[in-house]
């Protein structure tokens, strides 16, 4: 029996007074793949962003644990620190900062955070290399500012190959595979899987079963209206294809 | 949790690194401007008659004029009576006759602000004139530079020893009716850093002057000449600081720069008079004059501006670009934070054929601070296929502050062309929760953005310059955001 990295217990959050989650419960445990899946606008990158701790959302209920601690009670960088990480939906530009700079300094936080030494430019750039190869990333990409003029795929993969650098221990994907290319898709995919480790997690969002045939989930969630209405194993993305969202959510 | 508006606009205090004061003995004037006491200076600096007489001059012809109400700036209206004019560490006997002999005090505060004069401890590959309130306490590797032809030296030993050059050049390219400002620093400049290259050299190293004010009550009012002649090449930065106090301190500085033919001059400020407490209160009142004159043809002046400090700035480095094929550059970071105000951009004035101008300026406004940019290009008739760029870029972070742009164009000729690019940003709540997430603090994602924003400036200035201004940058935007 592996240990929960993530509890989340009758979570409701909101915007500006909107009510968006409404009561999500949801156990992750190490080495466990979840997906979320669900219609536009049910709250699944809303429930990534709270997840994160993104200014502007209210949890107005609900607990979640994350590694023991009260995940709530963290900032966004602390969580961070702590090994969460989010692949952003729509990744942000930051004008004339330099990718590897960026890179370097969130791996450098991190790794004080955890009292480990700060890596040189040198040495940062040996570790850099590999995973460079593991997302067949263009290198010119990291000589450029921060997501500034990628195209949409290119900002995806970067995302996948930040997350590689950081090895994080709960990394949530936000539709990281829509706007991929097909070829693109199998890359960051088995990109994903090669980080699978036995002592963390992750949690896919996705609107294609498409991509649950590279990244494999050992569990799938239907989120509907803020609340999880289904779960399943990978059979019910199938029978989510097939059969679209109304078959479940017309009960619920 | 609160939003991350309020978050960005809860401000909290900064320190201010090089409020401190120098307890040294001083010889000043008493406060007042009046003939005597622009004689009483002229005469303290053993000056010849007609350098006194352009300084009257100048003050007869301050009398007439108003102080500019144009700048979008506010402050209390400055009582040029009660301003310390002439104030000095005092000399012992005859005064320093080299570095070794100036008062150990005085070596000291410029130690503390990161200048060391001491032979043993200078910086390497720096020639430092070290400014103290009214007068010129030191500069450095003096020698080594004279052996190369070099002149670097305090302004008071310019008119001393190599009058003529200076009587040639001052007043060339800002004249005493100049302006406001201009003129009462021509009729009261007590010291400041000369320079002359000569023909056909390039200057071994970067030169630099570090003004400091430290008595209460003076205004600090210097001048810095700088000539190239023909292919010569020189770099020259500029630094400043002041200590704390809650009276508005007054500095009203000249800078003129002469380029002969296929000369270039690059001047690099970083500026960072004491702004004021985060209520406004103190700081000085940085109202400067900035010209260089391309006189020959293919010659090229860049200035480079990184103002972080001073409660109010009001600054124009401009290029009058007379001589065919010159090149204008004028690269700009202005932060304000908290209270306060800059005014500042540059003028560009195409006198000559084929000649360019590129304008790249970033205002960032923080807190309750206020950022106008005031720029003109001006493209006369005999200017043909002169070329401007301008880029202006202001960033707003929190919603107190505000930015705006005056760009002026004026172009006298069909043969020319100039483009003005411009944009407001607020620095972003995505990209600073975009950085968070990946475990950066929130002050150091603005740190990183804002030096993102202000990349293609700093990349003018030289390295430790550069470095320097980055971590000024920090420094100055602390509890910007909370
Ligand atoms: N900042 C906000 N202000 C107002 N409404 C918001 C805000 N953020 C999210 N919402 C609303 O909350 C709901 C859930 O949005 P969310 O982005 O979580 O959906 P999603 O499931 O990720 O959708 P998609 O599949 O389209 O990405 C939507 O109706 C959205 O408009
Ligand atoms: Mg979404």
């Amino acid at each position: 029996m592996s240990k929960p990295i993530l509890e989340i217990k009758n979570l409701s959050a909101g915007v500006e007074g909107k009510q968006i989650l409404k009561g999500i419960n949801l156990t992750i445990n190490a080495g466990e793949v979840h997906a979320v899946m669900g219609p536009n606008g049910s709250g699944k990158s809303t429930l990534a962003a709270v997840l994160a701790g993104r200014a502007g959302y209210d949890v107005t209920g609900g607990d979640v644990i994350y590694n023991g601690k009260d995940l709530l009670e963290l900032d966004p960088e602390e969580r961070a620190r702590e090994g969460l990480f989010l692949a952003f939906q729509y990744p942000v530009e930051i004008p004339g900062v330099n990718s590897t700079y960026f890179l370097k300094a969130a791996l450098n936080e991190i790794r004080k955070s955890k009292g480990e030494s700060e890596l040189d430019a040198m040495e940062f750039l040996n570790l850099v290399k590999d995973k460079i190869k593991l997302l067949e990333l263009n290198e010119d990409l990291l000589r450029r500012s921060v997501n500034e003029g990628f195209s949409g795929g290119e900002k995806k993969r970067n995302e996948i190959f930040q997350m590689a650098v950081l090895e994080p221990k709960l990394a949530i994907l936000d539709e990281t595979d829509s706007g991929l290319d097909i070829d693109a898709l199998r890359i960051v995919a088995g990109g994903v899987n090669k980080l699978k480790r036995p002592d963390s997690a992750q949690l896919v969002i996705t609107h294609y079963q498409r991509l649950l045939n590279f990244i494999i989930p050992d569990f799938v969630h239907v989120l509907y209206d803020g609340r999880i209405v289904k779960s399943g194993d990978k059979q019910l993305a199938l029978e989510l294809e097939a059969k679209g969202y109304d078959w479940i959510t017309k009960g619920a | 949790m609160s939003t991350a508006t309020d978050t960005i606009e809860s401000l909290v205090k900064q320190e201010y690194k090089y409020g401190f004061y120098t307890d040294v003995e001083t010889e000043s004037a008493p406060p007042g401007l009046s003939e005597d006491t622009i004689r009483l200076i002229s005469r303290k600096k053993n000056e010849p008659e007609w350098l006194t007489d352009w300084r009257l001059k100048a003050f007869r012809h301050w009398q007439t004029m108003q102080e500019p109400t144009w700048p979008k700036v506010h402050h209390e209206k400055i009582n040029y009576q009660d301003i310390v004019y002439y104030s000095a560490p005092k000399k012992k006997g005859d005064g320093p006759k080299s570095l070794e002999e100036v008062d150990p005090k005085l070596l000291e505060t410029y130690e503390k602000l990161g200048i060391p004069l001491r032979e043993r401890e200078r910086l390497a590959g720096v020639a430092v004139d070290a400014v103290f309130d009214s007068v010129s306490v030191g500069t450095t590797f003096k020698k080594q530079l004279a052996e190369k032809g070099v002149i670097f030296c305090s302004f008071s030993e310019a008119v001393q020893e190599h009058p003529d050059l200076v009587k040639k050049y001052l007043g060339m390219v800002v004249p005493y009716t100049d302006n406001f400002f201009a003129t009462l620093n021509s009729a009261v400049f007590t010291d400041g850093s000369f320079c002359y290259i000569p023909k056909g050299v390039r200057c071994p190293m970067e030169l630099s002057t570090y003004f400091r004010i430290n008595a209460a009550n003076t205004g600090q009012f210097e001048r810095t000449l700088i000539v190239a002649d023909e292919g010569a090449h020189v770099s020259y930065l500029e630094g400043c600081t002041a200590p704390m106090r809650d009276e508005n301190q007054l500095h009203a500085a000249v800078v003129e720069l002469i380029a002969l033919d296929n000369a270039e001059i690059k001047y690099s400020t970083v500026q960072n008079w004491y702004p004021g407490d985060e209520n406004g209160k103190g700081g000085i009142y940085n109202f400067v004059t900035k010209r260089g004159l391309c006189r020959g043809r293919n010659s090229k002046i860049s200035w480079t501006q990184v103002e972080t400090g001073s409660a109010i700035t009001w600054k124009y480095p401009s290029c009058i670009l007379q001589g065919d094929n010159s090149v204008g550059e004028f690269y700009s970071v202005a932060v304000t934070n908290n209270y306060q105000q800059a005014d500042t951009g540059t003028k560009m004035v195409h006198i000559g054929k084929n000649t360019h101008s590129t304008i790249v300026s970033k205002g960032i406004s923080a807190g309750h601070g206020q950022n106008s940019y005031r720029g003109l290009v001006k493209i006369q008739k005999s200017a043909t296929n002169a070329r401007n760029f301008s880029q202006c870029d202001s960033m707003l972070i929190g919603s107190k502050c505000g930015a705006h742009t005056f760009p002026y164009i004026e172009v006298k000729n069909t043969s020319s062309s100039v483009e003005h690019e411009a944009s407001t940003s607020k620095i972003g709540e995505d990209q600073i929760f975009y950085c968070n997430q990946r475990g950066l603090s929130t002050q150091d994602a603005v740190n990183l953005i804002v030096n993102g924003f202000c990349k293609e400036v700093f990349k003018e200035l030289p390295m430790e310059f550069a470095v320097e201004a980055q971590k000024l940058l920090g420094v100055s935007l602390e509890g910007s955001v909370g």
